[in-house]
């Protein structure tokens, strides 16, 4: 009978083949051919017109990346990947002409139409009225980033990284590395020799951008790898709140997305850092699905500054991520909300990183996991008190939510306390959905997919309400799509 | 008639063992029905059966609701028909507020009934009138469904349920004898202000305590899979006063 219990459950949970972001764009592409070696980080270097000190950086993550070891102590089992395996540049030619071209009037001129559809299509608006600006990346190059003119107007900064590259160079070298350095861990060195593109935001001392900024990331091309390279830098007194959201095509191999993200904020800065991810999570056995190896840190630098990571974590075959903040200024406030869902054979582990340096520094943990089908769902944090924090303050709270029989949580907090004054509190729970609630729903005349997905949101409330309104909805209805695929 | 229930057989999904061995009963609208019966009779069963609930299979007879099939329609197609479930123990569901939970069923009830959906200043307004003639504090509609409610609060919250929705037959399991005087009055009280001479209900009881508040129209002693006995509300105090004792030593295989 313990075999059967769920059956109803995962007959529901398999109805989800539906991946709508799964098409595929046809554009002719300027392609690296698969491999990885000095000459190919020359060429990346050399397409992007990029000055010596870069290609000099990059080089260095190369050699260093060499005498590392592909990691695999997560909770989340993949073969070695085979990196020659991998195309490291990919563009659509129409656009990848338009870096060669500084003139940003005609810019829409420049996009492959076929490429703006498949943005239209995936939702993301490329118009300079949206409510959000957004840097839209296809493969390795950002094909428009819209709204920075009005930007620039407050002295805001938010162009691709490969433009300010060229445009902002002293902002880049100050900051770039400096919160993950290339040679941090094995795919952070990855990403720092072959960084494709990403996006550069910098708000300038007492600015509060009036306007959400954003990032789509798309992987189109088979077998390419992304590894765009974020710089978020607010400075003294500023607020930002940044959004990024992810999808690729359905593909029959694993596609390999190793980026990392450096946040900055300065002295009274806030930075909002919200994430909604539904790479494809590949097949039923989630073959072919993005293995998603991310690494994510804010620096907290100056007093009172604050860094707030909300992430919904719904696609990937395999998710390795821990938004981190280390809180340096005092009184600095790191918190980290979190919603990963795995369904089918997913496995994600994922968490963060709270380093507590300053004085009366504070961070919040809620997370929560959601496992479903023959899925792996873990959460690793750690907090970690220094000598230095006096009076520090953390409060965790990790909640993990079972929905069948077949699938797993796992928690691994990691808790290092140098400072007597410090409070550390953890809270856990487990529960799961079984079918004396559903049963409850049903006999009131509620549905079972309206009652898993009453409870899920439910369940998720807490993190969601720190996303913006609209990204909370779609994490909602991603949610709702990928427990039970009947969503149109 | 609203229910005709024919020589119902059930089991355990997938095990052997037959539980209801052909059970007749014919509720019309307006009446109260009560079945007693000692423990392991097979009283819970019917209640769920009658409901619905996967863990049991029917093996043998018919059961017509309101001129339909029982047994072909799924669990909420039953409560959207008006069939309604009181449970023994309601089921906590922790993040689903008592207010999304009831308007969600709400809605799903009226929609089957071809009326329009109310919308949630009407719903919170029949709510309100609800929950003040069951004496339930309002904050309870913005708790989470059950989640740290007494045993009298639960009891009280379904029935602010089947007040809300309405049913034709309410189905009361209150099988167990755990219940404290509190919740069982609870209970008794949402029955006898819902009955309307239309409103019919089976409710399905160990002891006759509970039938002292309600005053069952017909009691019906289930013993080992079938009804052995019918009668009056006299049959009740006869039980109370000699148990089953003699009903087992009669009718034991």
């Amino acid at each position: 009978m313990a075999e059967t219990q769920y059956q109803e459950i995962d007959t529901l949970l398999q109805k989800n083949s539906f991946y709508k972001e799964g098409f595929y764009t046809q554009t002719v592409v300027d392609k690296l051919e698969k491999g990885i070696n000095e000459d190919v980080i020359r060429a990346i270097s050399a397409k992007k017109n990029e000055p010596e000190w870069m290609l000099q950086w990059r080089l260095q993550a190369y050699h260093h990346w060499l005498t590392m070891k592909e990691p695999h102590w997560a909770k989340a089992e993949y073969a070695p990947l085979d990196y020659q395996d991998y195309s490291y540049y990919a563009a659509p030619q129409c656009a990848s002409c338009a870096t060669d071209h500084d003139a940003t009037e005609d810019e829409d001129a420049l996009i492959d139409p076929e490429v703006a559809k498949a943005f239209e299509a995936l939702g993301v608006p490329l118009d300079d009225d949206a409510e959000i600006a957004v840097d839209a990346i296809f493969d390795s190059v950002s094909i428009k980033t819209t709204q920075r003119e009005k930007l620039k107007e407050l002295g805001i900064i938010f162009c691709s990284f490969s433009e300010a590259v060229q445009e902002y160079p002293d902002l880049v070298r100050k900051y770039l590395g400096t919160v993950v350095p290339y040679h941090d861990n094995f795919f952070a060195a990855l990403n720092a020799a072959v960084a494709s593109d990403g996006t550069f935001v910098y708000v300038p001392p007492g600015v509060r951008c009036p306007v959400d900024i954003s990032t789509y990331f798309r992987i189109n091309e088979a077998k390419t790898g992304q590894f765009e390279r974020t710089l978020l830098i607010a400075d003294k007194g500023s607020y930002v709140s940044y959004i990024e959201g992810c999808s690729a095509p359905i593909r029959d191999t694993y596609q390999l997305h190793a980026a990392v993200v450096e946040v900055i904020v300065h002295e009274d800065a806030e930075v909002k850092y919200s994430t909604v991810q539904n790479w494809y999570p590949g097949d039923e056995d989630c073959e072919g699905g993005i293995l998603n190896f991310v690494t994510k840190r804010g620096l907290c630098e100056g007093r009172n500054s604050k860094l707030s990571w909300t992430q919904a974590e719904t696609g990937s075959a395999i998710t390795w991520k821990y938004p981190s903040c280390i809180l340096k200024g005092d009184n600095s406030i790191g918190e980290f909300y979190s919603v990963a869902l795995t369904n089918r054979r997913q496995q994600a582990d994922t968490g963060t990183k709270m380093i507590h340096i300053g004085k009366n520094t504070r961070s919040t943990i809620i997370s929560k996991g959601l496992s479903a089908g023959k899925s792996d769902n873990t959460y690793r944090g750690l907090v970690k008190i220094m000598p230095s924090a006096e009076g520090a303050r953390n409060y965790t709270q990790c909640d993990s939510m079972l929905i069948g029989d077949k699938c797993g949580a796992h928690t691994f907090p990691y808790i290092e306390v140098e400072n007597p004054t410090a409070t550390v509190e953890h809270e856990a729970t487990t529960s799961r959905i079984g079918e004396d609630q559903l049963f409850y729903f049903k006999a009131r005349g509620i549905d079972e997919e309206d009652a898993i997905s009453m409870m899920v949101n439910g369940f998720c409330k807490e993190v969601f309400k720190e996303l913006p309104l609209e990204f909370a909805q779609e994490a909602e209805e991603l949610l709702k799509i990928s427990l039970e695929g009947s969503v149109g | 008639m609203l229910l005709e229930v024919k020589n119902l057989h059930a089991q355990v999904a997938e095990e052997d063992k037959e539980i209801l061995k052909g059970i007749d009963l014919t509720v019309n609208p307006g009446e109260v029905h009560a079945i007693m019966g000692p423990n392991g009779s097979g009283k819970s069963t019917f209640a769920n059966v009658l409901a619905g609930r996967e863990d049991y299979e029917v093996t043998e007879g018919q059961i017509t609701f309101d001129g339909e099939d029982l047994l072909e329609m799924e669990p909420e197609d039953r409560a959207r028909a008006g069939l309604f479930l009181a449970f023994q123990y309601p089921v906590e569901i922790p993040g689903v507020s008592n207010k999304l939970f009831l308007f969600t069923a709400v809605n799903a009830v009226r929609e089957a009934r071809g009326l329009p959906p109310l919308a949630m200043d009407e719903f919170e307004a029949l709510a309100a009138e609800k929950m003040k003639m069951l004496k339930m504090r309002p904050d309870m509609l913005e708790r989470s469904v059950n989640v740290g409610f007494s045993g009298g609060e639960k009891k009280r919250n379904d029935m602010f349920q089947m007040a809300m929705l309405e049913p034709k037959l309410a189905v009361m399991d209150e099988t167990d004898s755990g219940l404290d005087i509190d919740a069982l009055k609870v209970v008794a009280d949402g029955v006898n202000r819902l009955r309307d001479g239309q409103r019919s209900f089976i409710v399905v009881t160990h002891y006759q305590r509970l039938l002292d508040y309600i005053k069952p129209d017909y009691v019906h002693v289930l013993y080992n899979g079938r009804i052995v006995k019918s009668g009056g509300f006299e049959l009740a105090q006869e039980l109370e006063e000699k148990g089953y004792d003699d009903i087992i030593r009669q009718f034991s295989e």
